[in-house]
Order: structure tokens, then sequence, then C-alpha cells
């Protein structure tokens, strides 16, 4: 008998353990099991593909927010730096009369360079990159609004509409490119040894400068990252929009802020995964895309947003104080 | 002496995982009396207190205040009874006035709202109880240390305090301040408040103190009364253990020197210059605040230093950040292995060859083989207890956290290491073969420079020992004149 039951305690631990590993997977599991029964057209290949596009932008920005979040920081200027990359962009294409071929490679320069910024104002103010980022935010986005001049920029060469709007093997180009944008980021991540200091950054910051990380180089590498692939996203979105508009952008880093949570990357640093950030994607895009079936109102939607992303940090700070717990309990025993 | 006992421990024992804090410590404290406190490092008195101030649950024990028996107390039990501690970092609002902060969290008797003048008028007259004129609505930041001191005693005393307790007051305080504070306990005993004082200076215990206990290793050893006992046998008690630990003897004799340290100057501390050979354990001596984890931050590029010159072989290096310092082959084993030592929630081999990361990585990719050829070399090397390699370092104990920390530098290859206080928090067998691997480093050429607080470990271990007192280098003792009680004197700044 007390085998038996030993054996089901056993039992239930492991398979707890194994469901709370997967949590974010088992919600995505079970959202698709119960909109595929609520809405019919949710099921669908062209509805699963348009949901999956829908999301690849958001998705391409989180993979350089990952960047950050693992090394212990926070980017919150994304959308902002989409907003001011989108309509410089158009404005080059448009009245400077620059073609794709050079003002593309230019314009992930720029977003380079605004991550730059964000890096040596992290580094040289030495306040939490949270606030850094919410002040950059408003000065990138201000800046767009002011080279936009209220215009709706169009007339751009043909040859353009590719990006965003094109197939390849009845794939979406947006969402081949976040595919890529993330092989590439979890080899980074988990493969070099880049990645193994960006861990060590958000494990142990001191005990990463002791052992000969040179920290602050670093912080700025890693802004400069997420920099560069917010300006991909904001080229892939120009070519999906077809105009250079202010709104392009505005508000992305929410979503790029909760998948990430989601899927396990931790607000604290030093932990995280493609994989999991990916499920958090599409989990995202799975709501939105209910949503907008069942005609939510857009308010009702932010509510929604809201309170996911809160969910989501809930999660993180459960997860990580049950580990402190279980911790203590081995140390003890 | 029949004053009455106010607070009375009675067989304290607090565990913490490896370490037995407190040992079935009894103790009486009486009414208006100043009774010190003394230990070395790591001998139990902050762990005392804080289990008297409820900061800490003690795992068995009977602590009777008044004659009332509690076997657990909170803080704010503790406080409601009249206890206050003052600990060495100030509980104090820097940008709040020093009335404020003495009346924090204080409820007015006749409103609900916060009278400033009322506090005011309060506070002037509590400081001027102790004759000192401190303008009650200056900020606590515009105040100098000793000023800041004076608001902590004032704070406790406007609390009507019955016990008074005091960690290492003096500590920030200059000579002259220091009389001001002595004034101000000899006023509290008058009436009647019992003050418990901690302190390294056994001058000042000789001062202002009535009795004196002294602690060890955890344990209470003995009380005595002020008076009748001197410097010599309070220095017997605190260090006068009989040799528990063995030190493994030494094969090969020291070779040439493989650091030279000239007029070092920064971080706190003054000129250092002292060299150390290639096989020599050169242990650094001094109280806790004497600037030898400044020393050793400042060998390792880890902070930055004004004057002076750091000669490797000979040659003189510039040491900017502690990648200068692993690219000249130094390793450095912090005190705080926990928090700058490791990556805790990280692999025991994602520790030992993340300083060498880049190097056992080819096109910038790690070549994880080689990763785990080393690591499990080093597991065996040095018996690093774990399960598997992959456990996370968290659940490792002291002792193989340690070991951790250790392998991390050999796989750096390092001919200098550091060790700063390396068998803190460890239990004896891992000490054991930490100092077994100490030595064997030493016989195959490693020059070690050893910073602790251990006597005994210092005494056993070393070649060589350097005093160090106030960031200064106070004396340099050779293996034959080796006594501990000249060291002790040495690093009590009484030459």
């Amino acid at each position: 008998m007390s085998n038996q039951s030993a054996f089901f305690k056993d039992f239930g631990v492991r398979f707890g353990l194994i469901l709370r590993k997967n949590v974010p997977f088992l919600i995505l599991l079970f959202l698709l099991i119960l909109f595929s029964f609520v809405a019919d057209k949710f099921m669908t290949f062209g509805n699963l593909r348009t949901l999956i596009r829908q999301v690849s932008f958001s998705g391409i920005s989180a993979v350089g927010l990952m960047f950050v979040m693992i090394s212990g920081g926070i980017d919150l200027s994304i959308g902002s730096q989409v907003v001011f990359t989108n309509v410089l962009l158009a404005i080059m294409m448009v009245y400077w009369k620059i073609q794709p071929g050079l003002a593309i490679p230019l314009i992930l320069l720029v977003g380079t360079g605004l991550g730059a910024i964000n890096g040596f104002l992290a580094i040289s103010l030495k306040i939490h990159p949270l606030i850094i980022t919410l002040g950059t935010s408003a000065i990138f986005k201000g800046l767009g609004f002011i080279i936009n001049r209220s215009r709706n920029i169009m007339g751009f060469p043909e040859s353009f509409r590719w990006f965003g709007q094109g197939y390849v093997l009845g794939i979406p180009v947006p969402v081949i490119v976040m595919v890529v944008v993330a092989l590439i980021g979890s080899f980074i991540l988990t493969k070099t040894y880049f990645g193994r200091k960006v861990f060590a950054l958000g494990g142990n910051e001191e005990a990463s400068r002791l052992a000969g990380v040179h920290i602050n180089r670093m912080k700025v590498i890693l802004f400069m990252i997420c920099g560069f692939i917010s300006s991909i996203t904001a080229v892939l979105l120009l070519s999906r929009v077809f105009a250079g508009q202010t709104v392009t952008g505005q508000g992305l880093e929410f979503d790029c802020l909760t998948a990430a949570l989601l899927g396990g990357v931790s607000f604290k640093g030093g932990e995280g995964s493609v994989f999991g950030l990916m499920v958090g994607i599409i989990i995202i895009g799975v709501l939105n895309n209910a949503m907008q079936l069942a005609s939510f109102p857009d308010f009702s939607q932010t509510v929604v947003k809201g309170s996911v992303l809160l969910i989501a940090v809930a999660f993180d700070v459960y997860q990580k104080n049950r580990k402190a717990k279980e911790t203590v309990a081995k140390v003890a025993a | 002496m029949d004053a009455k006992v106010v607070l009375s421990l009675e067989n304290i024992t607090k565990r913490y995982p490896g370490v037995l804090a407190l040992n079935k410590v009894s103790l009486d404290f009486l009414e208006g009396e100043v009774h010190a406190l003394l230990g070395e490092n790591g001998a139990g008195k902050s762990t005392l207190i804080k289990a008297v101030a409820g900061a800490i649950d003690i795992d068995s024990g009977i602590i009777k205040i008044n004659g009332q028996e509690y076997h657990k107390i909170t803080p704010s039990l503790s406080r409601s009874l009249g206890i206050e501690v003052i600990y060495q970092e100030f509980n104090l609002v820097p940008a709040l006035s020093v009335a404020e902060n003495i009346f924090l969290c204080e409820k007015s008797e006749n409103s609900i709202l916060f009278s400033t003048k009322e506090i005011e008028k309060k506070a002037v007259k509590v400081l001027d109880q102790f004759g000192v004129s401190i303008n009650p609505r200056t900020a606590i930041q515009d105040l100098s240390i000793a000023e800041q001191q004076i608001v902590e005693i004032a704070k406790a005393v406007s609390k009507n305090v019955k016990i008074l307790i005091m960690d290492e007051p003096s500590a920030p305080l200059s000579v002259s301040e220091v009389e001001m504070m002595f004034k101000i306990i000899n006023q509290l005993k008058n009436n009647g408040v019992t003050v418990i004082y901690i302190s390294h200076r056994l001058e000042e215990v000789f001062r202002i103190s009535d009795r004196v206990s002294v602690m060890r290793d955890g344990c209470y050893v003995a009380t005595k009364i002020t008076k009748e006992t001197n410097r010599q046998e309070l220095i017997n008690l605190m260090v006068g253990r009989e040799l528990k630990e063995s030190y493994p003897p030494r094969k090969n004799p020291p070779g040439e020197i493989a650091l030279e340290v000239k007029n070092l100057t920064g971080n706190g501390d003054q000129n250092i210059s002292f060299s150390v050979r290639k096989g020599e354990i050169l242990g650094i001596s001094g109280l806790v605040g004497a600037g030898r984890t400044e020393l050793a931050q400042l060998l390792f590029g880890a902070a930055h230093a004004e004057q002076g010159e750091i000669l490797i072989k000979g040659n003189p290096v510039k040491i900017k950040s502690p990648s200068d310092a692993i690219k000249h082959k130094i390793g450095f084993l912090t005190e705080d292995r926990k928090g700058q030592g490791l990556f805790l929630e990280m692999a025991v081999k994602w520790n030992i060859v993340f300083p060498i990361i880049k190097q056992i990585s080819k096109y910038a990719v790690v070549n994880t083989k080689k990763e785990d050829e080393i690591a499990s070399n080093f597991k065996e090397r040095i018996n690093i207890k774990t399960p598997s390699l992959l456990q996370q370092v968290i659940n490792l104990s002291g002792g193989n956290q340690q070991k951790v920390v250790l392998a991390k530098s050999l796989a750096a290859e390092s001919d200098i290491l550091i060790f700063d206080e390396p068998t803190r928090g460890i239990d004896v067998g891992a000490k054991q073969e930490i100092y077994h691997l100490m030595t064997e480093l030493a016989d195959n050429g490693i020059a070690i420079l050893m910073i602790s607080s251990d006597m005994q470990e210092l005494l056993g271990m070393s070649d060589r020992i350097i005093v160090m007192c106030e960031g200064e280098l106070v004396g340099e003792v050779e293996k034959e004149q080796f006594n501990q009680n000249y060291i002790l004197d040495l690093a009590s700044g009484t030459h």
C-alpha cells in the first residue's frame, strides 16, 4: 500500500514538474482547442496564416527584447524606434529618392544607432533601463512625428512590396524573417560564448565583472542588437502598410514584453529561451485573432491584453518564489 | 553584584545550512550595566543580537526578558519590550530631518495629524540630554557620521529604551567623537539602561564596560568583570582554542618573486608594499574594515588604484579591470561567493568554464565537448561533490560551492591566486580539503595570497603573514615569529 502511494506521489511530483515547465505550451494548446470549437473560421489554413503573419512583426522585435531582458535589462522604446525608423525610411525612399537597396541598410544602421543611444544612456546615467527607455521612447516617437509632419507618405517602388506582402512557397515573407531571426538568436544565445555572457550578465552582474566580462560594452551591444532587430521590423511593417504613418509600430513593445514573459523570459534576467518566446508570441497572436473573429470592441481587447501581461508577470514571480522555496528545502535537507 | 537580571539567554541555538552559528549560548545581562561582547569574526555575536532583536528565529532555547520567557521573538515584540539595536549600517532615512527620523512611525498623542513643531520640540529635548546641539530640522544626509550615530541613539532613547545593543558603534567615529559617545553611554547607564556593546577594540572595552563576555565559534566562552581582567586574558579567551584542524606539510620551498606591490594606494588603502613568491602562501591578517578585501580588489582590478606599481615577475603591469588581471594570470576567490563569485542558477560546469569560455570556443561557438572535459576533470581533481555537472550551483553545499569557485580560477590557469576568507561558512571536512588543495597548489609553484580572519588558519597555512590596520600595512611576520597574540596586537592598532 505505502509503496503504491509513494509511487503515485512521486508520479504526481514528476508530472507536476513537467506541467510547470511546459505551462506556456499547454496554455497555447488549450487556447487552440478552445477556439477551434468556439469559432468555425479559426482553424482554417488561411486564418492561421494571417494569425502568424499578424504577430510576426512583434515576434521579430521580441527576439531583440529577449537579448536585453536575459541580460537583466529591458527596452520599452522598441515601438517608438519603429515609429521613427519607419517614417524615416518612407521619407528616404519617397522624398529623397533613395533606392530600397541602399535605404534599407541605412535604416538598419539608424536603428542600431538608436539602440546605442539607449545603451550609452543606461551605462552613463546608471539608472534602470526601464526609466531610460521610457524617456527615449517618448523622444524617438516625438522625433518620428516631427519628421513626418502629419503626412501620409506614399509612392514606394513596387519592388519594395515583397518584404511585407510577398510569399515564398506560400509562406508570408515576414514569417520567414521571424523564423530566421529566431533561429539566429537562438543559436547565438545557446551555442556561442557571447550568449553565455548574456546569461551571465543577467544571472549575476558583479560575478560577471569579476570573471572579466566588460559589462558596459556588453550592455551597449545588447541594446544595439535590439535596435537593429527592431529596424528590421520597421522595414517589413512599412512594406506591409505601404504608407509611411506614425501609427505604425506604436505600442509594439507591449506584445513583445507580454510574449517574452509568457514564454518564460524572466523579468530579472538570466533566463529565457527562443522556443518559449515563440510560444508566447503565438499565444498573443491567437488571442488577438480570436478577439478579432469574435469582434470584440477595441477597448475590451486592451483590457484583455493588460490582464494577460499581468498574469504573465505573476506567473514569472510565482516560478521564482517556488524555485527559491525548493532550493531552501534542498539545502536544509 | 546583586543588580536585577533584565535579559537572560538560555541555551540559544541557531543553525544555518552547514554552520552552527550559535551553540547553546547562555548569558545574563544586568540592569544598568555596560556589557561588552567580544569575539573574532564569525564567533556568533551578530547572530546573537539578531536573535534578541527578533530579526532571526532561533532553533531552540529560551530568551527571558524581565523574567518573562519567550521562545520566539518578533521585531515588534522586541521593540515593545524596550530593546533597541543600533546596527553598523544606520537605519535612518537620509532625506528626512533629524526630528522626523527620531520620531519616525511614532503616533502623536492628541492628534491624528503629524505635527512638525511638536516633534521638533521633542527632538530638541532628547538631544539636549546628551548635551549636543543638532538642529532638528537638518536633513540626515547633511550630518556627519558621528552626528548620525547620535541621532540613532536619540531615536532609541526616545522610545524609552531599556536595553540598548550597539554593534561596532565606534567603527566610523574619530577619537573625540568616541569620547562623546562614551559620555552618552554613561548617562544612559546612570538612568538604568543596559547597554550591550559589541566591539573589536579592546581598549574601548576596558574604557566603557562593566563586564565583558567572550564568544568563540558560536559558543559562549566566559564572562569577566572588566576591572578584574586584562588584555592578555581576553585575547587568550578569544583565540585560545585547541588546534582542531591539521595543516598539511609543504614539500617545496618558495621560489622567485611572483608578484610585487609598491606603494599601492586607492580604494581606502594607503601605501601598501609587499611581495609574494612562487609557491608561497602569504597570509593577510587584520580586523574587519582593515582594508584587506579592498587590497584584493585593487590587485584584481575590481577597484581603481590611484597610485603605486604592481609588478608581475619583475615586470610592471597595468591592471585596470578584472579582465586585465585574468590576462596576467591572477585569480580572485571572493569572500562573497554567492554574491560575487558564482552564477547560482547556472549549472556547475557552466560556472567552471565561464572565465575561459572564449578560449574554449571556435568561431565564437562554445566547444561543449571541451567544456565537459574540463569540468569533469576538475570535479575529479578537487572532488566537487555533485550528482551531476548539470546541477545548479545553488543546490550545492557551501564547501562544494567554494570548490566550484576554486575550479573557476584554476581553469583560468592562474599563477597568482587571491583567496578571500577561503573557508568561511564551510564545514570542517570541506575545510580540510580546501587546505590540502591550497598546499598542493603552492607546491606546484602557484603564489597564494590568503586573507583570513581565522587566526589558526592563518598561522597554520601561511609561510609569512602581513598585518593590516585601517588601510595600512602595519607589520610583517615571518614563520619563525608566528604568535597569535602578537599578530592580534598589531591588527588592533596599538603599535
